[in-house]
């Protein structure tokens, strides 16, 4: 691989001259732990890109290597006593691999399969038509059965039996209705669904909803919206993100022609994220900062608005309005990019607490991600599961029946490491917003509809 | 020096296994530095799990003279860890299996590459405590602290990591292994050679496991804040408050250039125009440490405090120790570039060593915060600058020389912490003279005839200079 000078002035050299590499990061990352070499350190790899950046590095496979193992999951930022940007640097060089290199054949066909689909809602629709399709004839198990799955690469032979079960995308349109004005003075949101989100998790968007409407919100679905672009941001592929985000800036505006916005909620973790780092993805265009800017500090995630004092009342009285005490012991795995991005910690677990008669017990290094990392955990499936089998026992040790999770990644990772621990009968993954549905909401009467990810799993695998 | 070859690679890989040798240009530069200056590429890097394989690997280093640097999780501020002249680093963090606290004999054992915080949680876990707490105990490991002697906040009533140190295994430079001391608190049998190889910055072996002491953790801890307009006054205080019979297990100092970074940072109305703040950590029996707490606010008032604050729960006294917490980023908020000395004096001289860092700080122009532990006199003077400005760092370099030889004429120390590695050595005649340093090389040359383990430490070149820069 050849490196030309003027690509290497895309990595964020001068961000790198903030580490003073005391190494506090060391205990906070995950690859640092299950790989235990400091290349494989948040302080490794920095001083990595400076290296390159310095033209000191003879091959940049070295610094592909380094990159690619790491999961982007920003908890060294947290870690992090000097304040260094490790995204910056991080996507830095994901930029210039991404212009500088060509992959090998299977990333190229996961970026393109799931890059290329979550961009355009046609071709999502189309995919999650296909995954319900196949679901629906039990494909996975009928070529696990005449052993053809052998022939599959291992990630996608294990995360694809392990997907939640999709509800056909036809069946899904009635439930969209018109738009009823807001009556004034009262909290309007509009509600950012996700492209994968919606696809593998949509019932956890339509919860969500239905709680902001029980906290007496105004809720809009932001039908208008694309994928977030968290994707292509972390594989390097800046254009794909920039493009996304003016669309969305822009649906925001257009919608704000006709309603006032207080907020743009979603359910996911890593899509909240990326909205909220639009300011910082087009810091470089004068023509689109402001409006960035403006439009990521209306972003927030759903935890937040429900603890919002005023709405809480309203939403705690249906709580406490619940006859029934729950008997279960429940734990919470945070999103990575929820924690250590968005800095929302508190939230979702005020409300899990919120909920009477549960036991909620803490997970060891709760903090520390699971592995999913976006499409980590099929470009770097060994590694990736060397950090979910230690979740897994993280998991196991606290004693929950429950995990609650906020982001789709981290669920489907969470499901495929409760198969492989061989939990998959004794714990449930189930988003949080899923979860609150049914404690605050469905108590006293339990509707089909909002059937946990457990049931539906086991739908999937008889 | 020599670059490895292909059959010395495949030699080690048959010692460790190939997943623990690595050599690729991404290993070379990941473990080229320290939290110091420099970056120097080793040959290649060896991640022992086990006595036996040290010993292997440290005898065919000397066999075919290669320059071999141990290294615990290269927090070192001195450049201990540094392979400055090429060949092996030896990575000890991963050999972390043992760790037994016998609460009979109140000593731990433990393997090198075991965290320091891993050894603090599983001692209280027992009631019991180890007291050193350097400010990385959540990342060193406890090899490199024995290696570098590391300290912390609780020198004054607590000592510091040599005072811990029973007995240690260690690999010699040759490759026999001999163990030191033992799990006694007396022990005079023949040379302290515990006390030799604590401190001796990978020079003179590799330890490979440790006995330390433990001692009880006590019941309970009070926190105090105190605010004075002159620093020569808060000097006063704490000699009357050590006069008076009380040793606090902390004394923090912080300087009016550190509260004002910490209160740009983050705002939580430090006192800025003050001169100096004192945070005190009194530990022991409730009783007696609420009575001494009550005599240092008297003492304390007596020399003119502006201010003084004592926690009455858990939430204050996180919210005292905060202002001292954010100094790290705060300051590391002013410029990019951090230079974190560390000199020693006798606590008499803590002001007037104060008073000559502001005039080092006013001579070169730089920004030059002051923080440490008045306690034990163990005072951090840090710059801050930016590396890419070549003329500003030359000037940070007179500086440095400048706070040594304040240090030196005060009667103090070129390092009360972090050790000479390749940071001070140009500067250790001057502690040491001629014949100090003449005796200590003797002692390396015995160990270490061919002069393989961790090589371009502690002594210096001929006309070694200190340059900081990592180029």
């Amino acid at each position: 691989m050849t490196e030309s000078k003027s690509n290497l002035s895309l990595l964020a050299y001068n961000e790198t001259l903030s580490c003073v590499r005391c190494g506090y990061c060391l205990p906070a990352c995950p690859t640092y732990e299950t790989m235990g070499s400091e290349t494989d350190s948040p302080r490794g790899r920095i001083q990595l890109v400076k290296a390159a950046a310095e033209g000191k590095l003879n091959d940049l496979d070295s610094l592909a290597m380094a990159i690619d193992n790491c999961l982007g999951c920003r908890a060294c930022e947290t870690a992090c006593p000097s304040g260094v940007r490790y995204g910056q640097i991080y996507e830095s060089a994901k930029r210039l691999l991404y212009a500088e290199r060509t992959p090998s054949f299977f990333v190229r066909f996961v970026r393109t399969c799931l890059l290329r689909t979550v961009k355009h809602k046609g071709a999502l629709k189309l995919m999650g038509m296909l995954l319900s399709f196949m679901q629906a004839i039990r494909l996975p198990q009928a070529v696990q059965k005449v052993g053809l799955d052998r022939f599959l690469p291992a990630p996608i032979r294990t995360i694809w039996p392990a997907l939640p079960k999709i509800p056909h995308p036809l069946a899904l349109r009635k439930e969209s209705r018109p738009i009823q004005p807001p009556s004034p003075g009262e909290l309007t949101v509009l509600f950012f669904q996700g492209c994968v989100m919606d696809v593998l998790y949509r019932n956890a968007n339509l919860d969500s909803m239905r709680l902001l409407k029980a906290a007496g919100i105004k809720v809009i679905p932001f039908q208008a919206a694309r994928c977030c672009g968290a994707l292509h941001a972390h594989a390097g592929d800046e254009k794909s993100a920039r493009e996304l985000a003016k669309h969305n800036i822009e649906a925001l505006e257009r919608l704000e022609l006709n309603y006032r916005i207080d907020y743009v909620v979603n359910a996911a973790g890593g899509c909240g994220a990326m909205l909220q780092e639009y300011a910082q993805l087009l810091s470089d265009e004068p023509e689109w900062r402001e409006r960035a800017k403006r439009f990521a500090a209306k972003c927030v995630d759903i935890s937040y608005v429900l603890l919002d004092s005023g709405n809480q009342v309203k939403w705690r009285s249906s709580a406490d309005s619940a006859q029934e005490t729950v008997q279960e012991t429940v734990t919470y795995q945070p999103s990575c990019h929820m924690t250590h991005v968005q800095k929302n910690r508190s939230a979702p677990l005020k409300l899990i607490h919120s909920v009477p008669g549960i036991r909620y017990v803490p997970m060891e290094n709760a903090d520390m991600c699971c592995g999913s990392a976006g499409i980590y955990n099929f470009i770097r499936y060994e590694q990736s599961m060397d950090i979910l089998d230690r979740k897994m026992e993280a998991l196991k040790k606290s004693g929950a029946t429950t995990v609650i999770a906020t982001n789709p990644g981290c669920m489907l990772q969470l499901e495929l490491g409760l198969k492989r621990a061989h939990l998959h009968d004794k714990v449930k993954v189930v988003h949080l917003a899923e979860w609150l549905a049914q404690h605050v909401l469905d108590l006293s009467n339990r509707s089909n509809r909002s059937t946990s990810q457990f049931e539906n799993r086991r739908n999937c695998d008889e | 020096m020599k670059r490895l070859t292909d059959k010395e690679l495949a030699e080690l890989e048959g010692i460790c296994g190939s997943d623990r040798v690595k050599w690729r240009e991404e290993d070379r530069h990941s473990y080229s530095f320290d939290a110091s200056f420099g970056r120097h590429l080793p040959d290649v890097v060896v991640q022992p799990l086990a006595r036996e394989e040290v010993e292997e690997i440290v005898r065919f280093a000397n066999r075919h003279l290669i320059p071999i640097t141990p290294r615990g999780r290269s927090t070192s501020l001195s450049g201990g860890p540094l392979p400055v002249k090429g060949g092996i680093v030896l990575d000890l963090s991963r050999m972390d299996g043992k760790l037994k606290i016998d609460t009979d004999d109140l000593v731990a054992v433990v393997s090198p590459g075991v965290t320091t915080a891993r050894l603090h949680r599983e001692a209280e876990a027992h009631g019991l405590m180890y007291p050193p707490d350097p400010s990385s105990s959540s990342v060193c490991t406890i090899g490199g602290n024995i290696a570098e002697n590391a300290g912390g906040p609780r020198g004054l009533k607590y000592g510091v990591t040599k005072d811990y140190v029973l007995g240690l295994e260690v690999v010699m430079p040759t490759g026999e292994t001999i163990r030191t001391g033992g799990r006694t608190i007396k022990n005079v049998t023949g040379y302290d050679l515990t006390k030799l190889i604590v401190g001796s910055e990978g020079t003179l072996g590799i330890i490979t496991e440790a006995v330390l002491r433990l001692i009880p953790k006590p019941p309970a801890s009070e926190t105090l804040m105190a605010v004075f307009d002159d620093i020569v006054d808060s000097g006063r205080a704490i000699s009357s408050i050590l006069a008076a019979g009380i040793v606090p297990a902390k004394m923090e100092l912080m300087d009016r250039a550190c509260m004002e970074a910490v209160e740009q940072y983050e705002p939580s109305g430090l006192p800025i125009h003050s001169d100096a703040l004192i945070l005190f950590e009194l530990d022991g029996h409730p009783a007696a440490i609420a009575e001494e707490a009550e005599q240092i606010i008297r003492i304390c008032e007596r020399f003119r405090a502006r201010d003084v604050r004592r926690a009455k729960d858990e939430t204050e006294r996180e919210e005292l120790w905060r202002a001292r917490k954010q100094v790290s980023p705060a300051i590391a908020r002013i410029k990019p570039t951090k230079i974190s000395e560390d000199i020693c004096v006798p606590k008499s001289k803590i002001p007037e060593a104060i008073e000559r860092l502001r005039k080092i700080r006013d001579e070169y122009k730089l920004h030059l915060v002051v923080f440490g532990h008045a306690g034990d006199g163990n005072l951090h003077p840090n710059i801050l600058c930016d590396q890419r400005d070549k003329e500003e760092m030359r000037r940070v370099e007179q500086a440095v020389e400048a706070i040594f030889r304040t240090a030196i004429e005060l009667g103090g120390t070129l390092s009360g912490e972090h050790g000479i590695g390749t940071m001070k050595s140009p500067f250790l005649e001057w502690e040491l003279g001629p014949d100090g340093i003449r005796f200590m090389e003797k002692i390396k040359q015995a160990w270490d005839p061919n002069g393989i383990m961790n090589p371009g430490k502690i002594f210096p070149r001929p006309g070694q200079r200190l340059v900081l820069s990592d180029d």
